[in-house]
């Protein structure tokens, strides 16, 4: 298998790079904590070309779009953008995305970004549902046309303000505008993964190297996205959710909130079901007392060391300089401040429940 | 990019590096094994007194992004570990071949550090 390259490889060759969904991506360019520190108290920029770019146009676009993503398309005006889960006849997560509905001015009606590799899935998803519901609807996969880079930082307003005409000040959070930067034809919205302000922006691939130089801050790869997202308590796709490894609803995953019950969609009468009887388990922030690191897979136990379940995803949060973790457990074992332990290497560290995010923001 | 190699130490393939002198050996890891781990946030070490043989792993150290085990350049009892790294562990990223120093050995077998690399063949391993 040859891995995706995004655009704007040939302006990173310095950087550590690894496969990421089937994509060689930048790992990290300095350091993990320089990197995630520049967004935290300035700007970054990320390459998340390799996020799917898949959009979505005719007149039942939107109805379309409704019937396969848990929130509610038909709230959004244009320039509107909203997080949503995408699930399975059972209600599971089988990614999660952000569905925009375009500015007039743009070309298409509703782009929504997949998951890094899960972009031609998730198009012969909406063809084949947009077949067998016999709806019009024009849907094409434009992951090898767009580059997409992230501006993440307190810093991130100023920096874009200097490369477009766009006025910023009015663009607000979860809103999506057509305008140039650096000269480039390019969406930009006000979204991301960090839990700073700042900013997505989509250019055509040829265009990614203008834009990505003309935003002057710190290069950043996958692994302070990482860390930035954890702290925030963001969920990861094929780590929080994975439809044969992590099996879970919107609900256990505890993004609730995009699931529009009121609307029809794939997945809704499951959830629907889950959501009176209510959850067994649910996803909830730990971070350790005892020194270690949390890993993918490490087992949760309770204080007397029965199984409670395992960690999703851990780190040595650089902001707070503490191990955190996100993990399923018993909704008994949910509340903030409920001591459990985490077994590293056999050994088992003392750690305790903590509401997401961990950071203040 | 060009790491630090210093002459005076012996080296093993796995990035470990141990400095000899009267029957003692200090050991740590390379220049070359921070940078490949970055950021490092956690030093696993053994207990002073415990007793390790030639290639056997006796720690570990992570970094955010990866779990990497240390290993025994040579046999010897723990006379010595830097208790420092627990609550700067970031010093082996920072100073590797002084103030991140991982552990002291007593020496079993003299003859052991024949077997290692020298600065030569290491430098010549890494490039």
């Amino acid at each position: 298998m040859t891995l995706r390259q995004p655009p704007l490889a040939e302006v990173y060759e310095d950087a550590t790079l690894t496969d990421f969904g089937g994509w060689e991506m930048p790992v990290e360019f300095d350091s993990i904590r320089a990197e995630h520190t520049a967004v935290r108290e300035a700007a970054g920029k990320f390459d998340v070309s390799h996020m799917g770019q898949v959009t979505v146009t005719g007149p039942e676009a939107l109805e379309l779009t409704q019937r396969l993503t848990t929130n509610d398309v038909a709230d959004l005006d244009p320039g509107d953008a909203q997080y949503a889960g995408i699930t399975d006849g059972d209600g599971v997560l089988i990614d999660d995305t952000v569905v925009y509905r375009l500015p007039s001015t743009a070309d298409d009606d509703y782009l929504f970004i997949p998951n890094a590799g899960h972009d031609g899935e998730m198009t012969e998803r909406w063809v084949s549902h947009r077949d067998e519901w016999g709806l019009t609807a024009t849907v094409t996969n434009r992951t090898e046309e767009y580059a997409m880079v992230a501006l993440q930082g307190p810093d991130a307003e100023a920096l874009l303000a200097g490369e477009t005409a766009l006025d910023l000040d009015s663009l607000g959070r979860f809103e999506v505008a057509h305008e140039a930067v650096a000269g480039a034809d390019s969406l930009v919205a006000r979204t991301g993964y960090t839990g700073e302000d700042g900013f997505e922006i989509l250019c055509p691939a040829a265009d990614a190297a203008t834009v990505w130089t003309a935003l002057d801050c710190q290069s950043c790869g996958l692994g302070a996205r990482d860390t930035l997202r954890l702290e925030m308590g963001f969920l990861l796709s094929g780590e929080e959710f994975h439809p044969r490894d992590e099996p879970r609803t919107p609900y256990e995953a505890d993004i609730g909130w995009t699931v529009a019950l009121d609307t029809e969609f794939v997945g809704r009468d499951a959830l629907a079901t889950q959501t009176r009887g209510g959850v067994d388990e649910k996803l909830v922030g730990l971070e350790l007392i005892d020194r270690g690191v949390p890993r993918h897979g490490y087992e949760v136990t309770d204080a007397e060391g029965e199984p409670l379940g395992h960690v999703t995803s851990g780190t040595m949060s650089p902001t707070l300089g503490a191990p955190i973790a996100l993990a399923y457990l018993p909704t008994d074992y949910t509340d903030p401040d409920t001591s459990v332990r985490v077994v590293i290497r056999g050994e088992p560290k003392d750690a305790r429940t903590r509401a997401t995010p961990f950071i203040d923001r | 990019m060009s790491f630090d190699v210093p002459d005076d130490l012996r080296y093993l393939e796995s990035h470990e590096w141990v400095h000899t002198e009267a029957g003692t050996a200090r050991v740590g890891i390379t220049d070359f094994a921070q940078d490949e781990l970055g950021d490092v946030v956690f030093v696993e070490l053994p207990d002073e007194g415990e007793t390790l043989s030639a290639g056997e792993e006796f720690g570990v150290v992570e970094s955010i992004k990866a779990v990497s085990d240390i290993y025994a350049p040579v046999s010897g009892t723990v006379t010595a570990v830097n208790e420092t790294l627990f609550d700067q562990p970031e010093l082996v990223n920072e100073d590797p071949f002084d103030e991140g120093w991982m552990l002291e050995l007593e020496l079993t077998d003299e003859s052991e550090l024949d077997g290692l690399l020298d600065a030569d063949a290491y430098r010549d391993q890494i490039e």
